[in-house]
């Protein structure tokens, strides 16, 4: 069972407080009627799937409430940081030398 | 006793003698004992069968690796275990043990016909020899794989012991309480750490146990482990013993599972059989020590045939020499010093066979002075023996040439193929190992996990120096605590060190093929059966083990996985580390389900969710089924009713005057705030800004890919508040989207939302006379059509207590759902139910609901809809606000796929005769006489009787199901094609005329 810090409550608490909620950062269009079938599909279904860091996120469902977003390596299930849904997106390069 | 035991020796209590039965044959042994060890006392080694060709097997460990002394244990009515292993139960009065996997005596079994006909079983036999002809497969292949192959068999009865869960938090979790575990506890402790150091044996010591002779600071090794232990509980250190660590996961969280009945005569009853803990640890230190390696020959697998270090352990633990007469077989250092200690117990060692040329010139020396005949640069070639090895061939090897053999007398064969560091907890971290090409074996490389590895664990030797090791990991785990203790230093007099070489299988001058040399013991696989497999085409070891099942026994391959590994490397000529290791997984030894379920079981299993109103239900004999974790009333049958009667009934009485129901476990949401119009009309289908206070409408709720989510009635009660109710099984999950929504998508909303559904118990009162029953108890509220029309919501009083009003109605029936608070669900609904008697009310459950409303077209989502459903689909269109210029789903629903022509719509069908009711989940077709496959073009999604249409009705899915009204499909069955008429999903008062008052 994984550890999970909620950047809302600011604890390190069990996963099973905790519920998973996909990809982050796919931002639904402001205005859907304008965008594409295609833009749309991709909106709707298209994921990274990546094998290592993953922008995702987690939802704690049994404490706050509040969703928020992670950095998690999917092949070690290690995370590298969680923060609030409307922190800027954070940058690879930099967490990943701060995990070092 | 028998002169096995040696008198005084060992840590068993000789003045506390023990009887249980092996077999139903009365055997003594002493306190502190296992099964194995009281067997071989008693100079028994038989003591069971092996998996697939039934040769007659020993124990070859003193331990938890033991993958051949597997037996069936009784403790009494209902607790029967089979497959526990021999070496580790210990015994009490009156235990009955029972060996497995013979029939009909141990000693002469009918299966052991597999061992002459061995060709057969070769590796991958299963997917070879029971292929053909198909019809064989049912009838003879699988019976005979059932009852030849497998262990012992399962409990029939249910397991009357309870089992318990516990959490821990720990600084430092030491698993393994041997000389290195013990070390690193105590420098943990002496800095001030909270420690809790775990061993699956019922005392601390570990290998100490099996070395008397040794001694730690001037003191003998065991009166240094007493001092150690007392040392560590007067710190505070949590010592548990028979606790084996069986997983390691994920941020240092360890599973223990603590043994706590089985070793008891007369348990207390209210101590659970067995505790899991789920432990997390700041730091871990892994100390489990080394598990010795069997040699590979022909013949290694008799009774008699065992590793020197266990006959050691039996000997200086419990006392018990394993034989008279023994011959050593080794590659290892280790197996001289099991030599000497047995000959000087009293077994005469008939010679010590080391496959090395020139043995260590020290041990050489001990040796001669005991007079024991060394013969160095020989292997072992078979032995004989049907129930107990009698004899050993032992020839020289010079170079690749096998000499001739020599044929030795023994009672008993120990070997020695050198140590595996246990790893598997390691390994469940997924930290990886690296090939030690001296010592050809796996160590720990990069760390997973803030853990520590001490000890044998990563290839040390010698007590000396896995002591100072334990000692200085315990000091590095607390030092990332930031705690510094210098590590304690030790001498040890006495010491056992030493080396060893590694072997694929023996070289042997008769017929390799027809060696049967073991390599996994538990799962009969040999030597030659994994160079069968390479030379078949498995490259990888993954393929290797699977087509072989080496190492997929219960043990999990732990004494099996190196020497495997060294015969496949061999047979691909790829050097080990290239062949690489299998993976090990939890649980490290095999555990019981009872201690995973711990508290989980029966009532426990789960909750079960109860109404307000269920405990009248079950007064008045209800029939319950499951809706998500809620009971919920099904129908309540009188007098000996059938449900279909009972259903009838039912319908009937609420369509003819007033019918009441339970409908508190509809999902309800309060959405409130300046915002709520705007969140409402944002996420819901239908336009919500023109519907009044005091009014109320369908909503549907769409995912954005245009899909029917949820629906359910939403009462707007002011400008700025919305009851909101939901689908019984679909409440969590639409609260959850709206708040992603409202959380992530409009953080600009003002709204807020709550989860009120066990706050309101829900009655629906339902048929022509439902207002009569109601009005008198309302107060607040004129209830003339006028005054409170269809689709009308209110917030007054019902029966005395405050209420949220609605007139909707789920039954094509004039319709009222109040809502109470849930204290006062049962008070009113009695009221209601006693005044409506005048009006013949009567009760009904889910079933008449679902009839009622399927007469009336009424859709239930997530059964007449899969999540592949367009409002469209479902013939819902009227309740999407078009003019909005957005809403969840509205842009998916242009998606080109969901505006294709030809999806599956729904539709009604009545079957042609008039009688046959359909079944749910049926597929349709539209021409029954097609060839198979057919093209299925739907399904039927609910079918009821009806008894206002006084026929069965259905609604279905049917491909382009609109344009197919007054078609005739068919829907074939096992034994017939039943034909059905389609038509409109309406099949009673389609005007709508019952709705008015």
């Amino acid at each position: 069972m994984l550890l999970i810090h909620c950047p809302y409550c600011n604890q390190t608490l069990p996963e099973a407080e905790f519920t998973y909620a996909g990809e982050a950062h796919i931002a639904r269009p402001a205005d859907p009627s304008s965008v594409s079938d295609e833009e749309w599909r991709d909106f709707l279904f298209i994921r990274t799937n990546v094998k290592g860091p993953h922008y995702e996120r987690w939802r704690h469902f049994h404490g706050c409430g509040r969703y928020f977003n992670a950095v998690r390596d999917t092949v070690s299930d290690r995370f590298l940081i969680t923060y609030k849904t409307d922190d800027p997106r954070p940058e690879l390069s930099k967490l990943l030398e701060k995990s070092k | 006793m028998s002169s096995f035991r040696v008198s005084g020796r060992g840590r068993v209590d000789h003045t506390q003698p023990i009887q249980f039965t092996f077999d139903g044959k009365k055997i003594k042994g002493f306190k502190g004992d296992t099964v194995a060890s009281a067997l071989l006392a008693n100079g028994i080694h038989l003591m069971g069968r092996s998996f697939k060709y039934h040769r007659p097997r020993g124990a070859v460990t003193a331990g938890s690796e033991e993958p051949n002394a597997l037996v069936g244990t009784r403790r009494g009515p209902g607790r029967f275990e089979p497959n526990t292993r021999a070496t580790v139960q210990e015994i009490w009065d009156g235990l009955q043990v029972n060996s497995q996997n013979r029939y009909p005596s141990l000693s002469f079994d009918i299966g052991a016909i597999n061992d002459k006909a061995y060709m057969l079983f070769s590796a991958g036999f299963y997917y070879k020899t029971f292929m053909w002809p198909k019809s064989f497969w049912d009838k003879v292949y699988e019976p005979f794989i059932r009852a030849a192959a497998g262990l012992g068999v399962s409990p029939t009865e249910p397991d009357p012991d309870h089992y318990a869960s516990r959490y821990l938090h720990t600084d430092v979790l030491i698993i393994g309480a041997g000389p290195a575990g013990l070390a690193a506890a105590l420098s943990a402790a002496r800095a001030g750490s909270r420690v809790t150091l775990v061993d699956e044996n019922p005392e601390a010591g570990g290998s100490l146990l099996s070395e008397p002779s040794a001694q730690i600071e001037d003191m003998p090794a065991w009166d240094w482990v007493g001092k150690t232990v007392a040392e560590l509980k007067e710190l505070g250190v949590k010592l548990m013993t028979r606790t084996t660590a069986i997983g390691y996961y994920h941020q240092n969280m360890v599973g223990l599972c603590e043994k706590l009945t089985d070793h008891l005569a007369s348990p207390d009853g209210e101590t659970p059989r067995e505790r899991m803990w789920r432990v997390r640890a700041k730091q871990v230190v892994l100390a489990q020590g080394a598990l010795e390696k069997p040699l590979v020959f022909d013949g290694n697998d008799r009774p008699g045939v065992m590793l020197a270090g266990s006959a050691q352990t039996y000997l200086n633990r419990y006392g018990v020499r394993v034989g008279d007469k023994a011959v050593i077989l080794t590659s290892h250092d280790s197996a001289w010093y099991a030599a000497f200690d047995l000959a000087d117990a009293g077994t005469t060692i008939a010679a010590i066979v080391d496959t090395r040329a020139e043995p260590n010139a020290d041990l050489v020396a001990e040796a001669t002075k005991r007079g024991i005949r060394i013969m160095a640069g020989h292997t072992v070639t078979g032995t004989e023996g049907r129930l107990r090895v009698k004899s050993v061939r032992v020839n020289p090897v010079t170079g690749s040439s096998v000499g001739a053999p020599e044929v030795i007398g023994c009672d008993c064969l120990l070997m020695s193929g050198g140590w595996t560091p246990s790893l598997h907890l390691f390994s469940h971290t997924k930290g990886t190992l690296a090939w030690d090409e001296e010592r050809q074996t796996f160590l720990p490389d990069h760390k997973a996990e803030e853990c520590e590895i001490a000890g044998a664990g990563r290839g040390l030797w010698g007590i000396e120096a896995v002591l100072n090791d334990g000692a200085a990991m315990g000091a590095a785990a607390v030092k990332s605590l930031g705690k510094d203790i210098a590590p304690a230093s030790y001498t040890v007099a006495n010491d056992r060190p030493g080396t060893g070489v590694s072997h694929k299988e023996l070289p042997t001058d008769l017929d390799a093929g027809k060696a049967r040399a073991f390599v996994d013991y538990q799962n009969d696989v040999t030597a030659k059966d994994l160079r069968l497999a390479v030379r078949e085409g498995m490259r990888s070891i993954e393929h290797v083990k699977r087509y072989t099942t080496n190492g997929m026994a219960t043990d999990q391959g732990k004494m099996s996985n190196i020497n495997g590994l060294n015969i496949a490397s061999d047979a691909l000529g790829v050097p080990q580390p290239k062949v690489g290791l299998t993976t090990f997984r939890p649980p490290y030894t095999p555990t019981t389900f009872g201690a995973f379920c711990g508290y989980h079981k029966g009532s426990h299993f789960e909750v079960t969710r109860k109404t307000p109103i269920d405990s009248w239900a079950e007064e008045n004999g209800a029939a319950y089924e499951p809706v998500s974790l809620w009971r919920r009333a099904w129908y309540f049958p009188k007098d000996g009713e059938d449900m279909h009667a009972a259903v009838d009934r039912e319908c009937r009485a609420t369509r003819a005057s007033v019918g009441i129901f339970d409908a508190s476990t509809l999902g309800k949401i309060e959405v409130v705030g300046p915002d709520a119009v705007e969140f409402m009309n944002r996420m819901y289908t239908n336009p919500w800004t023109k519907l009044a206070p005091g009014r109320a409408r369908y909503g549907l709720l769409l995912g954005d890919d245009g899909f029917i989510r949820d629906d359910g009635v939403i009462g707007r009660l002011a400008d700025d508040r919305f009851h909101v109710t939901t689908t019984t099984g679909g409440a969590a999950r639409v609260l959850n989207m709206m708040e992603d929504y409202l959380q992530t998508e409009w953080p600009d909303l003002d709204v807020w939302l709550t989860s009120t559904t066990e706050q309101w118990a829900t009655i629906a009162l339902n048929g022509p006379n439902a207002r009569k029953v109601l009005e008198p108890f309302v107060e607040g509220q004129d209830m003339s059509d006028e005054a409170f029309p269809h689709m009308s919501v209110s917030e007054c009083r019902v029966g005395g207590f405050p209420a949220r009003l609605f007139r909707i109605s789920f039954t094509g029936e004039v319709g009222f759902e109040v809502n109470v608070p849930a204290h006062a669900g049962r008070a009113l609904w009695e009221m209601l139910y006693e005044a409506g008697k005048k009006y013949d009310i009567c009760p009904y459950g889910t079933e008449t609901m679902h009839v009622l409303r399927a007469e009336k077209g009424y859709i239930i989502v997530g059964q007449d809809t899969d999540g592949t459903v367009t409002p469209h689909d479902a013939g819902l269109s009227w309740a999407i606000g078009k003019m909005k210029p957005d809403f969840v789903g509205k842009r998916g629903l242009a998606r080109p796929d969901l505006v294709a022509e030809g999806r599956k719509q729904l539709i009604g069908l009545l079957t042609e005769d008039g009688k046959t009711k359909l079944e749910e989940g049926a597929q349709i077709v539209l021409d029954p006489n097609q060839p198979k496959p057919m093209k299925m073009v739907g399904h039927v999604t609910s079918s009821y009787h009806s008894d206002a249409a006084g026929r069965p009705i259905a609604m279905a899915l049917l491909e382009d199901g609109f344009n197919r009204m007054g078609e005739t499909i068919y829907i074939p069955m096992p034994d017939r094609v039943i034909k059905a008429q389609v038509t409109g999903t309406v099949f009673y008062d389609p005007e709508g005329a019952r709705l008015k008052l």
